[in-house]
């Protein structure tokens, strides 16, 4: 049974992030609340991947502040992410989920079951012994889905997770991904391809040179965008 | 040549003092490689991962140290092992295990720079999943070390390279005693020094053909494993 969530909702209360005096986020305030997922869109460069960084814990704002549950100070026990290049460790595919149940505490004994049934779920059933780093690009990224569910988190953070994927891959991590949102995990992913936003999104946040331009629920942001960036992004215009 | 064949028929006929010269010298290379790798693996590793005042000074001096002189060492460690030194009273001097720990002294640094190396090359692929999952310090230097294992062989095989040639530091701490302390590399020089030449000549063989079968090992080991684990 699934521990009661602790680390929702996400509150980003005036987030600032800069880095080598480069602001990337600016002074953003955000509420991520449990249910359908959330998709971050947006232009390369928009800052999507440092606000996933922030909602991890990753790394902190430089101003504001981040709360988890209503805590600042919140272990990333049950939040989870999948980098746009995930790494894959030096084991085969199984092991690096074993590896992922070891580090969430899961007893030895019960890891080798268990990672064949994440494997099984994410569609790599078959290449568990393959060594990780051989296997194609999209079961990388199942792979890696398959790793960050090992610690069961409500919290599941994507970063543009079928980024330079061919259409078929993109549909294997696609199912997955609404498969884990219908398990009642919330995702919160990143993307800058209109249609799989359109495709999977319950609420958009569209962010836009570190700023949050508009967010709110899909339907609403698809069929009547509130404002001029909005506009222009859903029509297929370029932002720069 | 005369030489050629002198030095083929003492490896062929299993000579005792050849092959006891042998024995001594793989103990005490290879127990200075076991040695070097449980001080410079973590030592190496610590580095990579820790920041601290001073971390870049450690890393000039660790790589810096890689081109210790055996020499150098060998006194180091005399001075440390004489008997007016501070481990006087151990009694080591003019023993195997002084030899072996003189080329620990020598190979740890070298074990330690390549392996630092390693494990950060790695950390920086690493770090954001590791960071992810939450692992500990402890767990992610145990990760990093398992998952750099077959790049951390390489600097092993350096350290154990290193140690095998060298004649100096085992020389001065050792005494290249006959049948006690004597190694491939002091007896060779020894032996030459003596005009003995298939001795001299069979040993270098020998160790030639030592340094190879290792590095073939090792070469061999990382293949397999690598295609295992990719």
């Amino acid at each position: 049974m699934r521990a009661p969530v602790t680390d929702l909702p996400i509150v980003l209360e005036d987030v600032s992030f800069s880095a080598g005096g480069v602001t990337i986020l600016d002074r953003i305030s955000l509420v991520l609340v449990a249910g359908s997922p959330t998709v971050l869109i947006g232009p390369n460069g928009a800052g999507k991947t440092t606000l996933l960084r922030l909602v991890m814990g990753l790394i902190a704002p430089t101003r504001g502040r981040v709360t988890w549950g209503g805590r600042e100070q919140a272990s990333p026990t049950h939040r989870a992410i999948v980098f746009q290049r995930p790494a894959m460790l030096r084991r085969s595919a199984a092991g690096n989920i074993r590896y992922a149940l070891a580090a969430a505490g899961v007893p030895r004994a019960r890891r080798a079951a268990h990672a064949l049934a994440l494997g099984a779920l994410v569609g790599l059933t078959g290449l568990e012994r393959r060594p990780a780093r051989k296997l194609s690009g999209g079961e990388q990224q199942r792979l890696a889905l398959a790793r960050a569910l090992a610690k069961e988190p409500q919290l599941l953070l994507l970063d543009e997770p079928t980024a330079s994927l061919d259409p078929a891959a993109t549909k294997a991590i696609e199912d997955v991904i609404r498969k884990v949102a219908a398990s009642g995990i919330k995702v919160v992913m990143s993307t800058h391809d209109l249609g799989e936003a359109k495709r999977l999104a319950g609420e958009i946040v569209l962010v836009h040179r570190g700023h949050v331009i508009e967010s709110g629920p899909a339907d609403a942001f698809f069929s009547a965008p509130k404002t001029e960036e909005a506009r222009r992004f859903t029509a297929g215009e370029l932002l720069v | 040549m005369p030489g050629d064949v002198s030095a083929l028929q003492l490896l062929l006929s299993g000579d005792p003092a050849l092959l006891a010269i042998v024995r001594l010298s793989l103990i005490v290379s290879l127990s200075a490689v076991v040695f070097g790798g449980l001080i410079g693996v973590p030592f190496g590793a610590a580095v990579a991962l820790t920041r601290f005042p001073g971390r870049e000074a450690v890393i000039v001096i660790l790589n810096a140290l890689m081109g210790l002189p055996p020499v150098v060492v060998g006194l180091a460690v005399y001075l440390l092992l004489s008997r007016s030194g501070p481990l006087g009273s151990w009694g080591l001097l003019f023993t195997p295990q002084a030899m072996i720990v003189a080329q620990t002294v020598l190979i740890a640094p070298i074990i330690a720079a390549l392996a630092r190396q390693t494990v950060e090359d790695l950390w920086s692929e690493y770090r954001d999943e590791l960071a992810a999952m939450d692992v500990g310090p402890l767990g992610r230097i145990a990760t990093l070390i398992w998952d750099g294992r077959f790049s951390l062989v390489t600097a092993l095989l350096a350290g154990f390279g290193r140690a095998a040639a060298e004649v100096g530091a085992v020389l001065i701490v050792g005494g290249n005693i006959d049948g006690f302390t004597r190694t491939m590399t002091t007896a060779i020089a020894l032996e030459t020094s003596k005009g003995d030449l298939p001795l001299a000549i069979g040993l270098g063989l020998v160790l030639i053909a030592i340094v190879v079968v290792v590095n073939a090992a090792a070469w061999g080991l990382r293949r397999a494993g690598e295609r295992l684990a990719g």
